[in-house]
């Protein structure tokens, strides 16, 4: 079984954790950008950007893996508007890198006024970002983060609702919205946005209620992750979830299709993101 | 056997509950001894009002209810309004 990792924080896991990866079928990981677990100064998230950019896709390729990141600054660290305007004067030249497929994972995290602000002024860079590009693409792909536990479901609406202000700039099918549950999911795949799921223990879904979402809502612009990063956290989580789909009697094609095939469709809008979707069939 | 749409894979219900049972029953149990540990601790009294152990108490009327859509309905009433 191959997959991509669409969520993961690589810069707080170690060497023998790529390892791991590749070990375990793991072709590529995408790696938004996110919060430290302290407030950093402008002048560290130049060298974190620097990290996610030049280090860890060197990291990864000594195993096999492809490394792709997104840039931005995170909604836990979007309350001071003065140092978000620096961090953010800094990011267009680090979207045009060859491995940053994009502008996240920006979103909400407590729902402020400030949060919402700095969230308006990412999505506008992604489209700002676009008319530089060659592709035609309305703006750069946006991967965006959903709060946690009682703070999600306003958040979304407030995340939907911010999108649709920008009217026809936005285009659906170019935005991922991230840790979506039970609550959430119809809202966001109904407004055609892709979603993602995360396995992480305690505040978002587990293995089993995944799947549950995969069956009842389909398969389709649906990305399953396990986020690791330096918290109580397990990258094999997304391979977890695929074990229970297979129990559960979801055939090889399906199980491709949600752990390998749709980050491809979704990241590969981006031409920069070179693994492809890919099918199994028997030789004779 | 009647497969709708948004079946657990292949399962019938009864290999759903052969499956997931002994998990179910784990977390109930685990559930339950937590509400003791609580009504066990200094002060059990003064909590029994706090909101989070409504939320609990409504979360386990939820789950009585005979159709489907319990997940959903116990993650909006853990949702700020
Ligand atoms: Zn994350």
């Amino acid at each position: 079984m191959f997959f991509i990792d669409p969520h993961i924080h690589m810069v707080s896991r170690t060497t023998a954790d790529y390892e791991m990866l590749a070990l375990s079928g793991v072709v590529a990981v995408s790696e938004p950008a996110f919060w430290a677990g302290f407030d950093r100064s402008p002048a560290g998230f130049v060298d974190y950007f620097r990290q996610l950019t030049e280090f860890e896709p060197r990291r990864a390729a000594q195993f096999g893996i492809q490394h792709y990141s997104w840039i931005c600054l995170n909604p836990k660290e979007a309350q001071d508007l003065g140092k978000a305007r620096e961090v953010l004067a800094e990011i267009p030249k680090f979207l045009s890198c060859p491995s940053v497929l994009g502008i996240g994972e920006i979103g909400l995290n407590k729902n402020t006024p400030n949060e919402a602000k700095v969230f308006q002024q990412h999505v506008q860079i992604a489209i700002d970002a676009a008319s530089q590009g060659p592709s035609g693409a309305k703006h750069a792909l946006i991967l965006i983060h959903t709060p946690h536990l009682e703070d999600k479901l306003k958040g979304t609406r407030m995340i939907l609702e911010m999108l649709r202000d920008f009217g026809s700039a936005i285009d659906p099918a170019r935005v991922l919205i991230d840790h979506v549950e039970e609550h959430t999911i119809e809202l966001v795949k109904d407004a055609g946005y892709w979603a993602g799921m995360t396995i992480y223990p305690i505040s978002k879904a587990t293995p089993a209620r995944a799947v549950d979402m995969i069956e009842m809502y389909g398969p389709q612009r649906l990305c399953v992750n396990a986020a690791a990063d330096w918290g109580i956290s397990d990258p094999l989580n997304t391979h977890r979830t695929m074990l229970e789909a297979q129990r559960r009697g979801h055939r090889l094609p399906e199980l491709l299709q949600v752990f390998h095939n749709n980050p491809a469709e979704f990241f590969g809008q981006n031409s920069k993101f070179a693994v492809k979707p890919i099918k199994v069939q028997p030789l004779s | 056997m009647q497969k709708s749409e948004t079946s657990p894979g292949d399962l019938t219900a009864t290999e759903v509950l052969d499956t997931y049972f002994l998990e179910a029953r784990a977390r109930l149990i685990e559930l339950a001894a937590t509400l003791d540990r609580i009504d066990r601790a200094a002060g059990s009294q003064a909590v029994q009002s706090d909101a989070r152990l409504k939320f609990i108490q409504d979360s386990l009327r939820i789950l009585q209810r005979p159709q489907p859509g319990r997940a959903k309905a116990v993650q909006e009433l853990y949702s700020l309004k």
